[in-house]
């Protein structure tokens, strides 16, 4: 029991560490106010950084990556909006950079992909179902000859 | 009849998702598209690397079909694609436009009068801003350019002999018949 307290301690203690780790990134940048700070590190983290591609712009360390952020906290300190900051990303480094793609025609797939499929599953599953019920519900009836057959097989287990 | 051909969707989804994967694996996830092609070349006004008194603008480089090519000393792959680009250079078949991207100035230069010069004309990006505005990730990156300073295709990584063969040299030929037609040089 103790090892197990132990152990779910170790594990919270190192989950607190990766928080604190995540809230301070490494550059040395000093924001104008806390609010842009707050909206800087937000936006860094949904923009992916083009070079190593599974890790955002605060979790990478490439060049591409620190003058990204960099780019992104001067314009964020320069007043600029979220969307101007994307479409900025967007018009150099592609869709690709949005670990959040735009609803549009050809993201459709991705974002209503999954709702369509858990549909049809549960279409699927409806008219599975439904055939269950009604085949349990209609009687069965056997012939004469079935029944002989089927009484021959339960007098052999009786033997 | 009809119920058993239902029984055979699986199987299809099955095997278009097979196809579908299985393409997926010969895709290069670094060869990304870039956002720039089909647009101009973004504005920059930067010094030559040999003689920073000479300006060289996106103008500049419009007129002909040309090629841009983002290399760095820091790049262990740009030294790779070096040679190759030397073979081009003396072939003559458009120019080549260095970017110098983030480098140090002395450096390069050194570089350039040791291994040979392969490039037109080299732009010093320093603090690699014509790099960003390019949606450059990476040294070496390849930009084709057509005569009305327009991108139309950018190669990251090192040009070898079958990139130039199969991609850039056909494209290349396609450019300059187009730029022939509008009565370019």
């Amino acid at each position: 029991m103790k090892t197990l307290v132990g152990f779910i301690t170790a594990i919270l203690l190192s989950f607190s560490l990766v928080g604190a780790a995540m809230a301070t990134p490494v550059d040395t940048y000093e924001f104008k106010s806390v609010d842009n700070q707050k909206r800087a590190l937000e936006l860094a983290h949904s923009l992916r950084c083009p070079q190593c591609q599974n890790q955002n712009l605060i979790d990478s360390n490439s060049p591409v990556a620190q003058d990204l952020r960099l780019e992104v906290y001067q314009m964020v300190d320069a007043g600029k909006g979220d969307d101007e900051i994307i479409e900025f990303m967007t018009s150099r480094y592609g869709e690709f950079v949005l670990y959040k793609p735009r609803m549009e025609a050809k993201t459709y797939i991705l974002w209503l992909g999954p709702i369509a499929l858990l549909l049809v599953g549960l279409v699927i599953g409806f008219i599975f179902v439904r055939q269950q019920r009604i085949s349990n519900a209609v009687e069965q009836e056997i012939s004469a000859e079935e029944q002989a057959e089927l009484d021959k097989l339960l007098k052999r287990d009786d033997k | 009849m009809k119920k058993r051909l239902v029984l055979f969707i699986p199987l299809i989804l099955f095997l278009v998702m097979g196809v579908f994967l299985y393409k997926g694996l010969f895709l290069n996830p670094q060869q990304l598209d870039s956002a720039l092609e089909g647009k101009p070349i973004p504005a920059f006004q930067l010094q030559k690397l040999e003689d920073a008194n000479e300006i060289i603008t996106n103008e500049s480089i419009k007129g002909q079909v040309s090629l841009l090519n983002v290399w760095a000393t820091w790049c262990p792959s740009c030294k790779y694609e070096h040679p190759y680009l030397m073979r081009l250079a003396r072939q003559n078949i458009l120019p080549i436009y260095g970017i110098n991207y983030r480098d140090e100035r002395a450096m390069a230069i050194r570089e350039l009068s040791r291994e040979g010069d392969p490039y037109t004309k080299n732009i010093f990006d320093h603090d690699g801003r014509l790099g960003l505005d390019l949606g450059v990730y990476g040294a070496p990156e390849s930009y084709l350019v057509d005569h009305n300073g327009i991108i139309r295709f950018r190669y990251a990584g090192p040009i070898d002999m079958r990139v130039w063969k199969e991609t850039l040299y056909p494209m290349i030929q396609e450019l300059q018949a187009q730029a022939k037609a509008e009565g370019a040089s």
